[in-house]
């Protein structure tokens, strides 16, 4: 499986990264050295293997439905790079 | 008293007690030494002002009890990786630059609970993604062992700053977390002992999240006993991590009886590699006799998939990372790219993460993103998670056998020059062979330095234990760490 340009493309676009289109070759190339890599586990027999959810037989542990934790307004906004009025600020989002 | 940085935390622990010296005297003497190994680039934050606060109470406590925690006014470092309260928390990476978390992560909680002082913030690559520290937004870390030339060699990574801190005794410990190695593999490089705990057995609630099934974090310590003594106030069970067992902790330190006659380690084949170097086919055969003659049996085994981990490692580790990096987006916390007129939301998250994703990080995140689309997801993602049911069952089948711990090399070589492997990131990916199965299995794994290659740079051998045998695990370290006498220090050059 070789990935082209498009496909670099279309990856970084659902990754929401820019990558400047002189730079999607090599990027294509890097995947294509990465899954040539990867394609090792199609030697594999994994028939009847079921793939591993938790590495610990473990399950999981349950809590009452109920807050525990919150208010915090000041805390959760206190890091954003543009936050106002008590909420957090971003560009537009519809037209 | 010039030389209190250089104690371990045991021997720091007794002196505290008969009040020879003060965990003031012990934190000034750390923050000293800082002071004067900036070359090496470990502490990337400091928090000398807290530190000598931490110090006082410490004190206080010491004075006032008898009954002291073991790592009362102990001076760590912290990896950048873990969540601190109001002091910079940015996992090596531009993208959380000016981040102050306004919460602990559990495990320095846990740790300042205990009474532990810290010093400072710790150097790593960016997200724990890097097994050299060279993709840090701080600048690469400096490994204090220097090749025979005079070249700068690196520390390992990613917890290449703690490594390094601990090695030129920078603090007594540090914190680490190895989601493929990153704790054994920097601590090899740098000739200390580093610890991964069973998956589970610390909390990973304020841990900057990169693969959230592997991620694991653990000591950095000088010797076996700090490492069972470190892990001991780090870890326990914690609501706010689903993950997080709910078991006893064991007191580690008891189990350090040096007596492991009867115990059966395993040699697995399949570590075997063509082209090893022969100094380290040299330190496992020997390393191997070493527990022999302590009265351990050895026995030949096999992981027959131990080919298939690394592969399937770069599925899974960066199809979680794809998923967690999702929230460095721009708008709760860090970065944020100066956009252009009419730039939407769109172009914000797009400029934003191009931006403050260095390479290595923006590659993972595509690779994970591209494994987990639709028409890939069951050939990529899903046969890796099969195969890492198969990994598990290798190492179930052996140690149903009756092996109590599996002994192998830690790292393919000795620490690299700085700047060599950029070409082609699988071969910076190949240094991680021997721990990243260890991580996809959810084991114990422990580093121990037990040699010299002929340049006079550190070695180290893995033991692999059961899950939740940590204290197991690491008596067979003690046991191997005794015989093997590693005492050797870099010459300080900075």
């Amino acid at each position: 499986m070789s990935i082209d340009t498009e496909t670099a493309a279309k990856v970084a676009k659902l990754a929401r990264i820019k990558v400047d289109p002189a730079d999607l070759p090599a990027l294509a190339g890097e995947f294509n050295t990465i899954l040539g890599f990867i394609d090792q586990l199609n030697e594999v027999d994994v028939t009847g293997i079921e793939p591993m959810v938790s590495v610990t037989p473990m399950r999981l542990k349950r809590r009452t439905d109920t807050v525990t934790d919150g208010d915090r307004q000041k805390a959760v906004l206190a890091n954003a790079p543009d936050a106002r009025e008590g909420f957090f600020a971003v560009p537009k989002v519809v037209e | 008293m010039s030389s209190l940085n250089t104690l371990t935390i045991a021997a720091a622990r007794k002196g505290l007690r008969a009040g020879d010296f003060t965990a003031t005297e012990l934190t000034e003497a750390c923050l000293s030494a800082i002071d004067g190994a900036g070359t090496l680039n470990a502490f990337v934050h400091h928090t000398a002002e807290s530190a000598r606060v931490q110090a006082g109470a410490a004190d206080k406590r010491l004075q006032d009890s008898a009954e002291a925690p073991a790592m009362c006014g102990i001076p760590l470092g912290i990896k950048d990786l873990f969540c601190t309260k109001g002091v910079p928390s940015q996992a090596g990476s531009a993208i959380l630059n000016g981040f102050r978390p306004e919460y602990e992560s559990t495990v320095t909680q846990n740790l300042f609970d205990a009474g532990a002082v810290m010093l400072g913030k710790l150097n790593m690559d960016e997200f724990a993604m890097g097994s050299s520290n060279e993709t840090s937004v701080y600048g690469n870390v400096i490994n204090p062992w220097k090749a025979a030339d005079g070249t700068d060699l690196t520390p390992g990574g990613s917890s290449g700053g703690s490594a390094a801190a601990v090695a030129a005794d920078l603090c007594l410990a540090a914190t680490g977390t190895d989601t493929g190695g990153s704790i054994r593999q920097p601590a090899a490089f740098t000739g200390i002992t580093g610890l991964k705990p069973t998956y589970g057995r610390c909390s990973r609630w304020g841990i900057v999240a990169f693969a959230s099934s592997l991620d694991q974090a653990g000591p950095m310590t000088r010797d076996v006993r700090d490492a069972a003594i470190m892990l001991g106030a780090m870890c326990g069970h914690d609501p706010k991590d689903s993950t997080s067992v709910d078991l006893p902790v064991p007191d580690f330190e008891a189990a350090l009886t040096g007596d492991i006659r009867g115990k059966t380690i395993g040699i697995p084949r399949e570590y075997r590699m063509d082209g090893m170097p022969e100094e380290i086919e040299k330190l496992w055969s020997d390393g191997t006799a070493m527990l022999k003659d302590a009265g351990a049996k050895i026995a030949d085994i096999t992981l027959p998939h131990t080919k298939y981990a690394l592969p399937a490692y770069y599925v899974i580790a960066p199809a979680e990372a794809s998923s967690n990096l999702a929230r460095y987006d721009g708008v709760r916390f860090g970065h944020r790219a100066k956009l252009a007129p009419g730039d939407g939301i769109t172009e914000m998250y797009e400029k934003t993460r191009a931006e403050g994703f260095g390479p290595e990080v923006q590659r993972r995140v595509m690779v994970g993103t591209y494994v987990l689309s639709a028409g890939f997801y069951d050939a990529y993602y899903n046969r890796a998670r099969k195969v890492r049911a198969l990994i598990k069952r290798d190492f179930d089948t052996v140690f149903a056998d009756g092996i109590d711990a599996i002994l192998t090399p830690a790292t393919p070589s000795a620490a690299f020059p700085l700047g060599i492997k950029h070409d082609d990131p699988v071969q910076m990916y190949l240094n991680d062979v021997f721990t990243v199965p260890v991580n996809l299995a959810g084991l114990p794994g422990v580093a121990v330095p037990t040699g010299l290659d002929h340049q006079g740079m550190p070695l180290g051998l893995q033991l692999i234990g059961r899950p939740w045998e940590e204290g197991d695990l690491l008596n067979v370290a003690f046991s191997l760490e005794r015989a093997a006498r590693f005492v050797a220090k870099p010459a300080k050059w900075w």
